[in-house]
């Protein structure tokens, strides 16, 4: 099997906004092997979100090709790509998008209800357990969202993005609604997940820093990649977080 | 995905939102229980105006003998000498009749211990409170072999009754004198009132139509008739028939009828029109019953569709394909109208029979309106909770997501 995972070619979307056509993306090329952290930068309007959704089949390219493990999703039906939603991509979202007035438990175990699982409910729970535990949001699998930091909640998202064991993790913003120690805290988590599982990682940030955890960065302009560059000095969140400890606060 | 799933999910869905889960199905509530409700009032005042109604007589058909012409002079109505008890036994049956009652009256002279009382002597048959829906008070009205055998009883009317004996005494076995002869006293008429032509219709007495021929004035003929026909629809057309009759009887070739036949025409299209408001009002207020419930579903459901659209998305962002979404929202709806629904009919028979024990206000619930609403609430419910997710559904997950 090919060990690239993503490929892109010529991808374009444009967005009829009004009388106008936006060019969204302008013919992104883009190869991903597997078990790659690849970040992506770029200003607001660089294209970098778009090339996410659909990277994520959550939105559909306007022509160009891409390649999911060699299968070309643009010739997909809708139900095929929830089929791929569910099993081999989890996304992580800047804004967390959990569903309100649920726990955080129900909130993980949701991918698992769709996507034909025959899985029980005791085990669909015990799964969903062991997730939040992974996350290290074992004390609190039964709060709601509203009841949690922006930090925990995201670790809740991370742990439904992961629930069905997908080969590709995105991530969009993740740490774009957290303050600097959470994010820190929260980057360790991808970091781990990417080293320890070898789950590919893909993640959209708009600060430099943030992408400097990755192993290879790609910076987006008016839709097309700027640059695409390994990262020299990659920053390693668990040794940073040991050296914050002493002012430690819980979040 | 697995139809045990798909209740998971609508079921956790209802119970995350209970807010709104309780404000549709109070809107159902709300809608279905008012219109069972304001439909029994409806149709139990409906059927009590009719009842009025017909206890007024609107089925009645007055035969009186009259009209009757010697020589050019014309007589005026009860004078003439030509019906006879044969005329009425032959109306009996005549297609469309129900009860007739010959009838022959003469004024008299009670006299009841130290009291006495001129009255109104009516002679009638035995279907008199049949005709007028008219009940006894006490003891019960003369009897068929009464009027065979022209029995000298009597049936006193209530003011007749109070003046001869008092309001307090129970007169019947008592025996009265009416014109000096001896009758026995079998019951008294409850009060009925003034008629509508301003009579005091309980100043009377009852006694068997042949005893008031045979016994009290000595004739042969009758002066009237009264008749009822089988439904208030068929009076006219009864009337006809028994015209027609007697002019066959009488032998009466030109136009000179020497009877005439009277129904309560005005009656009846008072009737006709008082049917036709309450049906009109009843609509009227399902209508508004039914608005009101339906646009308090409406409103919920569409004040949650952003909400609902994004929860939508992020079910298809992490796998949900088009039709487990549909399905959800569909048993979702289908599980909201129908407990709404149900508590709705529930409390509104509750309701009606409250008021009928509460209040004695006539209920009748109608299966229609049960019908017809728990349909329309249910209906609203679906379409309302299911339009908009088949819309978002049909979007792709990020723009579901998006959606503002």
């Amino acid at each position: 099997m090919d060990s690239t995972v993503i490929a892109t070619r010529d991808l374009v979307k444009t967005f009829v906004v009004g009388d106008h056509q936006v060019k969204a993306l302008r013919g992104i090329n883009l190869d991903v092997p597997r078990g790659e952290f690849l970040t992506v930068t770029g200003a607001s309007g660089s294209g970098k979100s778009t090339f996410m959704h659909i990277i994520g089949c959550l939105d559909r390219p306007s022509s160009g090709q891409y390649l999911l493990d060699g299968q070309d999703v643009s010739t997909m039906s809708k139900n095929d790509l929830a089929g791929v939603r569910n099993k081999k991509i989890g996304f992580v979202f800047q804004g967390f998008n959990l569903l309100s007035r649920t726990t955080a438990l129900d909130n993980v175990e949701l991918p698992m209800l769709y996507g034909g699982s025959t899985l029980k409910a005791a085990e669909r729970r015990r799964r969903a357990k062991d997730m939040l535990a992974a996350v290290g949001l074992g004390e609190r699998m039964l709060h709601y969202p509203n009841q949690l930091s922006g930090g925990q909640q995201q670790r809740v998202a991370i742990a439904r993005a992961l629930i069905n064991d997908p080969s590709i993790l995105l991530a969009d913003e993740p740490t774009g609604n957290l303050d600097s120690r959470t994010s820190i805290e929260v980057m360790g988590l991808f970091q781990r997940l990417n080293i320890e599982r070898g789950i590919t990682v893909l993640l959209i940030t708009h600060e430099t820093d943030i992408a400097e955890y990755g192993t290879r960065t790609v910076a987006f302009r008016d839709g097309k990649v700027l640059t695409d560059k390994p990262v020299l000095r990659r920053r390693a969140a668990d040794e940073e977080l040991a050296n914050l400890q002493e002012p430690a606060e819980a979040v | 995905m697995s139809f045990v799933m798909v209740l998971t999910v609508a079921f956790k869905a209802l119970a995350r939102n209970k807010m709104r889960t309780a404000l549709t199905m109070l809107g159902m509530i709300i809608g279905v229980s008012a219109v069972i409700t304001m439909v029994a009032l409806g149709t139990g005042a409906q059927s009590s105006i009719e009842s009025q109604i017909q206890a007024a007589g609107t089925n009645m058909i007055m035969v009186s003998a009259g009209n009757f012409q010697q020589g050019g002079v014309r007589m005026g109505q009860g004078n003439a000498s030509s019906l006879t008890p044969d005329d009425a036994l032959a109306i009996r049956d005549v297609p469309g009749v129900q009860y007739v009652a010959p009838g022959v009256n003469t004024r008299g002279q009670l006299v009841a211990g130290n009291l006495n009382w001129g009255t109104q002597v009516q002679g009638t048959d035995v279907d008199l409170p049949s005709i007028r829906s008219w009940p006894m008070k006490t003891g019960a009205f003369f009897t068929p072999i009464d009027v065979t055998t022209a029995s000298k009883v009597a049936v006193l009317g209530s003011v007749a009754h109070e003046q001869l004996f008092g309001a307090d005494i129970d007169p019947v076995g008592q025996v009265i004198r009416i014109n000096n002869q001896p009758f026995t006293v079998t019951g008294v008429m409850t009060s009925k009132g003034q008629s509508g032509m301003g009579q005091d219709q309980d100043d009377v007495v009852y006694v068997p139509y042949t005893t008031v021929m045979k016994k009290l004035r000595g004739i042969t003929y009758i002066q009237n008739i009264t008749v009822s026909a089988a439904s208030a629809a068929e009076t006219t057309p009864t009337a006809d028939r028994i015209a027609t009759l007697l002019r066959s009887r009488h032998q009466i070739q030109d136009n000179n009828d020497d009877f005439m036949v009277r129904t309560m025409e005005e009656m009846a299209s008072v009737r006709v029109q008082a049917t036709e408001t309450m049906t009109a009002l009843l609509a009227g207020i399902a209508g508004v019953s039914l608005l009101v419930g339906g646009i308090g579903i409406m409103n919920i459901m569409l004040v949650s569709v952003t909400e609902r659209t994004k929860e939508i998305g992020l079910r298809m962002a992490i796998g949900a394909r088009g039709r487990d979404v549909l399905m959800q929202f569909l048993v979702e709806a289908v599980v909201l109208s129908l407990v709404g629904g149900s508590i709705g009919i529930a409390l509104g028979l509750g309701f009606s029979k409250g008021v009928t024990a509460w209040m004695a206000w006539p209920t009748k619930v109608s299966a229609d309106s049960v019908a017809v609403a728990f349909l329309f609430a249910a209906m609203t419910g679906v379409f309302f909770g299911f339009y908009p997710a088949r819309k978002a559904a049909a979007l792709d997950p990020i723009d579901a997501l998006r959606f503002e």
